[in-house]
């Protein structure tokens, strides 16, 4: 009777229950990157990587595609989680971000999304090619995933690509998304990733928005503004350009190449 | 007053999501195209105005930090509501597409970056 109590109670308030697991799963992340690295791990770098596992996780025993969100009691995680509060605290981070900072990257900061999105969508043409795709729409469906895991059925669905190339080109999106939120926080003093103008290259090149989020989150809270001005243009960048140039691009290489 | 402060970050969100929806219709893309940007850009215009009559009271600041600081704990979540089953499902060719893609970014970072017109003054003195 009590766990019904309980398990009823929790599936009424989901997103408190979400704030309490997110605050112990940060308490406890902190807590490893303090006493197991020494403060070297960014605790959030930590938390994140932990959010992912229990994503991959449930999304095995459940076979939904919300990770988490899909057990019942931990429904709340998927409001917590989902665009609107994420978008809500990301806009609230540009509070205090500098126009100054804004303006002087702002020429290259526009020129590296167009790059972005070219050079995303290349290699993934190029492995699309390597597996042994020749039809066209195939090839920039699965480049345009390579892109972000929106522009990949976006593009494919106006290309009338088949529902397991959409599912595909979601795939490599995700891929991109996870590894960006995982390997900026171990590369960023590689790449020269500590100052907004970088953030904003960063952004642009990068693109995929969870992913340039949670990988600013884990390196310098302080980068996110920056980094996700950029990228908030480069989804839809990438939505124009696929069906249209890079298609077409892609078409015309295929029929000359024969 | 915080709401003040969180009513300001909500109108933002509001007018930048709607252009940017706006601008994806205009432009006949599925997408919203730089809605946050936007609503970044509004709310750093409204916040920035430093005539004493829309000078923002600390009170009504916290309204909007208070959700600048809750920006980890919800990327967390988004992380543990993220299809990574969906991912490691798609086999070889999503993994290295979505691989060479991040290599790619990465490696493009400092080559752009040197680009940048830095500000006179480096502002890295006053951060952190």
């Amino acid at each position: 009777m009590i766990g019904d109590l309980i398990l009823n109670m929790t599936k009424a308030n989901g997103l408190i229950v979400a704030f309490v697991l997110i605050g112990a799963i940060t308490w406890f992340s902190y807590w490893l990157s303090r006493t197991l690295t020494k403060g070297r791990l960014h605790g959030s770098a930590i938390a994140i990587a932990f959010g992912l596992i229990l994503a991959g996780v449930s999304g095995a025993y459940t076979g939904g595609n919300a990770g988490l969100a899909d057990i019942a009691v931990f429904a709340g995680i998927g409001v917590m989680g989902g665009n609107m509060f994420r978008d809500f605290a990301i806009i609230a981070t540009a509070y205090g971000a500098s126009l100054e900072d804004l303006k002087s990257a702002g020429f290259v900061g526009a020129i590296s999304i167009l790059i972005g999105v070219v050079v995303s969508f290349v290699l993934g043409a190029i492995v699309a090619v390597a597996f042994g795709y020749t039809d066209p729409v195939a090839i920039t469906t699965i480049g345009a995933g390579a892109v972000t895991y929106i522009v990949g059925p976006v593009t494919g669905t106006a290309l009338g690509a088949s529902s397991d190339l959409l599912a595909l080109s979601v795939a490599a999106g995700l891929v991109k998304a996870i590894l960006v939120m995982l390997g900026t926080p171990a590369l960023a003093r590689y790449i020269g990733l500590d100052n907004p103008q970088s953030a904003m290259v960063y952004g642009g090149l990068m693109g995929t928005n969870s992913g340039v989020a949670a990988g600013l989150a884990a390196t310098d809270p302080k980068l996110v503004p920056y980094g996700v001005m950029t990228a908030t243009f480069y989804t839809g960048l990438g939505c124009l350009l696929g069906p249209s140039v890079l298609f077409l691009t892609v078409k015309a290489l295929a029929a000359a190449l024969g | 007053m915080i709401i003040y402060g969180v009513a300001i970050l909500s109108l933002s969100m509001l007018t930048g999501v709607f252009l940017g929806d706006l601008l994806g219709v205009i432009l006949d893309v599925e997408a919203n195209v730089g809605g946050v940007g936007i609503a970044m850009l509004m709310l750093l215009f409204l916040s920035s105005r430093t005539e004493s009559k829309f000078k923002l009271g600390p009170m009504t600041a916290d309204g909007i930090t208070f959700w600048s600081a809750m920006y980890i704990p919800i990327v967390i979540a988004m992380a543990a509501k993220s299809d990574v089953y969906a991912a490691l499902k798609g086999g070889p060719v999503a993994l290295l597409a979505g691989t060479l893609a991040v290599a790619g970014g990465f490696a493009l970072v400092p080559v752009l970056s040197r680009f940048c017109r830095r500000p006179a003054i480096p502002p890295q003195g006053e951060q952190s």
